[in-house]
């Protein structure tokens, strides 16, 4: 009997075991990421730019040319790859701290070009590789290695909200934001990364897409009440939608 | 080709173009603005990029994705600006990612001033970013040299894989002088790099890495062997070195400049005198000073528009104390005269010869 595949593995993932956490959602992200490049054919013609962060893991089992940027830099390279081959799909791959804080330069001025390219945004709240400090996402009341156990606004401001923040330039073409928390929303998600996709390899323009996930090891907690805390926490306060998508597909 | 009218900071840039090339990012800072200005009239008309980095760390990042392409690109700056840049030029060096650097040094530390000045001969040749790498060093005295270097900085990039640093200051940048340029040369093809990113098509895929590998000693090993091999085939150096010469002065770029007019007034006046001037500073003409006699020669005066000295350290390595050093120091964003070069020159050999060795 023929045995039809109905699932398996993107191909531009390698059968390496992964280094993230048991429960961490990169893995998803890595996933859906990988499953649009399968659909859109495009694996041969992605180059991807990793950050520093745990998001760097990726790069040990992603299957697609790529590079790592210095912490926070990603954007200024990635727009660079582009302009020089504009025929590829160039996506950088960032968390929290690194896109919000020590790259909120780069992040910014990049979308503020309307470079186009795809910026994926890993939202965990936290500083995951460092060990959970506090990140510019850090929620209100939120504990943090350096934050102390509730991140007080009267001290260290409020988190930013990046969809949001972009959302106030001109040049980008969409923006939204998803989370990794349910199957339904993970199937949203892919979709705005295929949106992203598609838009960039149309020559469309600047795309940004937030992914709120999770880190329950610097969170403290475990995979399942991450997913909670995701609910309950992130998405009242990161409210998920398209924020901004080319007209012709509203 | 006749010679043009022009200013360092337009024709180096200009140079670079018909070296090939394709890929500029800058961020303004005087002494070297006039280098992406240029390069903003410039990459369009030939089909390169330019871009304005939002900050000099945008812009050495810009260069970063540019180089994993697989195209000429290059940066400029200054002193402050480079010290902004040394951690994307670190990464270039960890990635194995080539690229051209301008330093138009001025005055420091801190905001320091906008005159020529030296004094980041350390920062350049010896920590050009975090993690013990050295980078390539070109150091040219005159327009015309440096516009003659610009071919062969990006071949020595590309084919080390390695950043590259033309050294220059904020006289270089400014004057005017009569140059000839070089010859309009090929662009070379992206894709005929075998490292270079560009999609997976057809083949397995390739990552430029700013990691050790596995292996940490790897990274060194080649590291190490590449500055070898810069030290044996790469020394650029122009020597002008009597058989008698009792004195030997050595400066690099306008100092050098300057000091070479001192030492030809000098040999004039009868003395027995010669020059060595870098024209890379990394690798450094050890063998210049190594083959020096120290039966006739007696005393090397090291010229620099920085105090206290920085490449003189070099120089007394290379000696290694065979011969007597001094130095003839000049605050950085300060340019010297010919007569201050020319009176600090006879005042140490007065010195030396007064006081004895
Ligand atoms: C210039 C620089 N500063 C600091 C670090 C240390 N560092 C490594 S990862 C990291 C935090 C990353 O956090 P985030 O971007 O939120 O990603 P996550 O690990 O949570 O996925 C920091 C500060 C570094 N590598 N480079």
């Amino acid at each position: 009997m023929e045995l039809e595949y109905v699932y398996k593995r993107p191909s531009a993932i390698s059968s390496e075991a992964d280094g993230y956490c048991p429960g961490c959602l990169h893995s998803t992200a890595n996933r859906i990421i990988a499953e649009v490049l399968d659909e859109m054919d495009a694996v041969g013609r992605t180059i991807a730019v990793f950050p520093v962060g745990c998001a760097v893991l990726s790069a040990g089992y992603f299957l697609t040319d790529m590079t790592i940027a210095a912490h926070g830099r990603a954007p200024a390279v990635a727009c660079a790859i582009k302009r020089c081959r504009p025929d590829r799909l160039v996506f950088t791959y960032q968390g929290d701290g690194d896109l919000a804080a020590i790259g909120m330069c780069e992040t910014i001025h990049t979308a503020n070009r309307g470079e186009n390219i795809t910026v994926i945004f890993i939202n965990n709240s936290i500083f995951g590789m460092t060990g959970g400090q506090m990140a510019p996402t850090t929620l209100i009341g939120q504990a943090s290695t350096t934050g102390g156990p509730s991140r007080n606004p009267d001290e260290v401001g409020y988190p930013f909200k990046m969809c949001e923040l972009i959302n106030q330039l001109e040049a980008p073409k969409y923006i939204a934001r998803f989370a990794l928390d349910s199957v339904p929303h993970i199937r949203e998600a892919k979709k705005g990364i295929k949106r992203a996709f598609s838009i960039q390899m149309n020559g469309g323009g600047y795309s940004f897409v937030e992914l709120i996930s999770n880190c329950s090891t610097n969170w403290k907690t475990t995979p399942l009440k991450s997913l909670k805390f995701m609910r309950e926490k992130m998405i009242p306060y990161y409210p998920l939608g398209e924020f901004r998508k080319p007209e012709e597909e509203e | 080709m006749d010679f043009e009218f022009l200013e360092g900071c337009e024709a180096i840039a200009e140079a670079a173009v018909r070296a090939g090339c394709r890929f500029f990012a800058g961020y303004p800072i005087t002494p070297q603005t006039e280098v992406p200005e240029y390069m903003s009239r410039r990459m369009p008309e030939v089909g390169g990029i330019f871009l304005q980095g939002e900050s000099e760390i945008a812009a050495i990042n810009m260069v970063y994705g540019a180089g994993a392409s697989g195209v000429y690109a290059m940066t400029s700056s200054s002193s402050i600006g480079i010290a902004l840049k040394t951690e994307g030029i670190s990464y270039l060096a960890a990635a194995r990612i080539p690229a051209v650097i301008l330093n138009f040094q001025r005055g420091g530390p801190g905001i320091g001033n906008i005159t020529a000045s030296q004094s980041d001969y350390w920062q350049c040749v010896k920590g050009p970013g975090s993690g013990g790498h050295r980078c390539m060093v070109f150091s040219p005295s005159t327009i015309q040299e440096c516009v003659d270097i610009m071919g062969m900085a990006f071949e020595k990039a590309f084919r080390d894989r390695n950043p590259v640093f033309v050294l220059l200051d904020g006289s270089i940048g400014n004057i005017k002088e009569p140059v000839k340029l070089p010859d309009m040369k090929p662009v070379p093809d992206k894709d005929a790099f075998d490292w270079c990113l560009s999609g997976c098509e057809g083949r397995a895929p390739r990552q430029l890495l700013p990691i050790l590998p596995e292996d940490p000693s790897k990274f060194a090993e080649h590291a190490t062997e590449m500055y070898a091999r810069w030290q044996k085939e790469d020394v650029l150096v122009a020597e002008d070195l009597p058989d008698d010469a009792e004195v030997i002065v050595t400066a690099y770029g306008t100092a050098g400049r300057i000091a070479g007019a001192c030492v030809k007034r000098l040999r004039k006046e009868g003395l027995k005198i010669g020059m060595i001037r870098p024209l890379t500073v990394s690798p450094f003409p050890i063998a210049s000073f190594r083959k020096l006699d120290a039966g006739s020669t007696r005393l090397i005066i090291d010229v620099e528009m920085a105090k206290p000295a920085q490449m003189v350290e070099d120089v007394r390595l290379a000696v290694n104390g065979r011969i007597r050093v001094e130095a003839l120091e000049i605050p950085g964003g300060i340019i010297p005269t010919d007569e201050d070069v020319y009176e600090g020159i006879t005042g140490i050999i007065k010195g030396v010869n007064e006081n004895g060795a």
